[in-house]
């Protein structure tokens, strides 16, 4: 706990090591908390905390301008007396003398937050990469504003894109790509998409959707070599198919970035080890969002790690009170979604454990969610352009209250009747 | 440029210009206004962008669609038939001197 409300508080900051959705949302949540003592957030990219998610939808149709990607204006940081340092790399964490070191200068922290967040899993392919180990001209990841800004100026040029997964981000993409009438192709060795987020039904209409789109998806399929000297102009697939190709995208999942908590000698595994308060293995030192492997209270307090605005935000707040000295545990369902060209598709809850899919009918065929049941117990919901299913599926888990697979299954069952 | 009145919880007010085209959770947000807090950003997911616009002021505020309605039923403070979500109302000069009462949650 570090200094209450009252006056001015100069001595040390709380710092924040990162600059994305978590980082904004705990300056939010201190000051909301009145904590006064300063923060300094360290950020290694070149901009103001932005949103990620237009990245790979909006930013890129055009429909989102970078304007409107800021998260909040450079002055809220002033107002918040938050001091901002961009392109600033931390290179060392001493959690005895209780300091953070750049190439430059050190600081020293009343607490810490790590919210670094997770880098694009590399793609693991040579060919893929030229002799300086830069990626070839025309392969590119998505993760930041840098990288969206590369795919949308290639893609005004691009004819042949191809697509290495099928997950979120790259069908995100693929139907952005497609709907400004390019070629695209879409691979992923799963033999569904979405494979390991949604249940088999979703990942079905998905597929069927996007194949009517134009889209060529190619399941249980992997991009074996990328041909091109300067610039990509082929793939060969796993099966010798070669496929012209003037646009590459990498969506394969990420790495949690715990290089830095972990040299510093704090607990990580799948991520930077946290408990239910986001407290780290060392005192004073939290760590939350992308970065954070944590256990969820809905859940049986498994450890998990979440890539979501949502787990962002709610750890945000969660450390927010650890140091305002108002401690109160992470208690979230997990959420979140993804458009998907005219499409919204919506995640509550959590589906590993699922032993039994029902359906629920909406309005029209485009409109509809799987209940996923565990021992006949909700686990989770995936909705497709069914937000209202979404939002309740979000209160059930939350109350804890099941529906019967049955009453799930029967449209005119009225789930908010189960609510208290 | 038309003007937006923001009236916190407690009753102050924050008369502040708009632009045409931009949410009126946008122009809170660019004009740090604490009450909005709109964690997902304008995707109509979160619904911590919640306000109160009373009938005098409706005129010209397009109606709501059906995902703004659903995500209503889950805001910090409850629901009023005033409720919308800021991210969805665009300004428009219909709107100018509109005023826009803030609960005093979001979350």
């Amino acid at each position: 706990m570090v200094a209450a409300a009252s006056g001015s508080v100069g001595g040390n900051p709380v710092i924040i090591i990162g600059g994305g959705q978590a980082a904004v949302q705990l300056c939010l949540a201190l000051r909301k908390q009145k904590v006064a003592t300063p923060i300094l957030m360290l950020s290694e990219e070149a901009e103001y905390p932005y949103h990620r998610p237009p990245l790979s939808k909006s930013f890129l149709s055009g429909e989102t301008d970078e304007e409107k990607l800021a998260m909040r204006p450079v002055s809220f940081y002033e107002t918040k007396d938050v001091q901002v340092k961009l392109n600033t790399v931390v290179s060392a964490i001493d959690t005895v003398k209780q300091t953070v070191a750049t190439e430059s200068a050190e600081f020293t922290y009343e607490a810490l937050v790590v919210a670094t967040g997770a880098r694009p899993r590399p793609l693991p392919l040579d060919s893929a990469y030229i002799d300086d180990g830069h990626l070839l001209d025309g392969v590119h990841l998505l993760r930041d504003v840098q990288h969206s800004r590369a795919i949308k100026s290639a893609l005004e040029e691009a004819s042949n894109v191809v697509v290495i997964g099928a997950g979120f981000i790259g069908l995100e993409f693929a139907s952005v790509a497609s709907a400004m009438a390019k070629n695209v192709t879409v691979f992923d060795t799963a033999d569904r998409v979405m494979a390991r987020a949604v249940s088999p039904d979703i990942s079905s209409w998905f597929e069927q959707t996007h194949r009517a789109n134009n889209i060529s998806i190619r399941l249980g399929d992997s991009v074996r070599e990328i041909i091109g000297d300067e610039k990509v102009t082929r793939v060969i697939a796993s099966s010798g198919e070669e496929l012209d190709c003037d646009l590459l995208v990498v969506g394969i999942g990420v790495l949690p970035n715990v290089e830095l908590a972990a040299a510093a000698g704090i607990d990580c595994d799948n991520g930077i080890v946290v408990n239910k308060y986001c407290e780290t293995s060392v005192a004073n030192v939290y760590a939350i969002g992308d970065c954070s492997y944590h256990p969820n209270s809905f859940y049986s307090n498994k450890m998990i790690r979440l890539e979501s605005v949502q787990n962002a935000t709610d750890q945000a707040r969660v450390a927010a009170g650890c140091i305002a000295g108002d401690k109160k545990p992470y208690h979230a369902v997990p959420w979140f979604w993804s458009d998907q060209g005219e499409h919204s598709l919506q995640m509550a809850g959590l589906s590993d454990a699922a032993d039994q899919f029902v359906r629920r009918a909406g309005a029209t065929d485009d409109n509809f969610s799987v209940f996923h049941f565990s021992a006949a117990k909700l686990q989770s919901v995936d909705s497709v352009n069914s937000p209202r299913d979404h939002m309740l599926a979000r209160k059930l888990i939350a109350e804890q209250v099941s529906p019967t697979p049955e009453q799930a299954a029967d449209p005119e069952f009225d789930l908010k009747s189960l609510l208290p | 440029m038309p003007k937006v009145t923001f009236i916190d919880a407690d009753g102050t007010r924050h008369e502040v210009e708009g632009k045409n085209g931009i949410s009126l959770m946008e122009i809170a947000l660019s004009n740090n206004i604490d009450g909005i807090e709109a964690e997902c950003g304008g995707s109509c997911m979160c619904a911590t962008c919640h306000c109160f616009i009373e009938d005098d002021f409706t005129a010209g505020v397009p109606a709501m669609e059906s995902d703004e309605d659903e995500m209503l039923g889950f805001t910090a403070v409850d629901r009023k038939p005033s409720s919308r979500l800021s991210c969805q109302i665009k300004m428009a000069d219909e709107l100018d001197g509109i005023e826009v009462q803030l609960p005093s949650e979001q979350n």
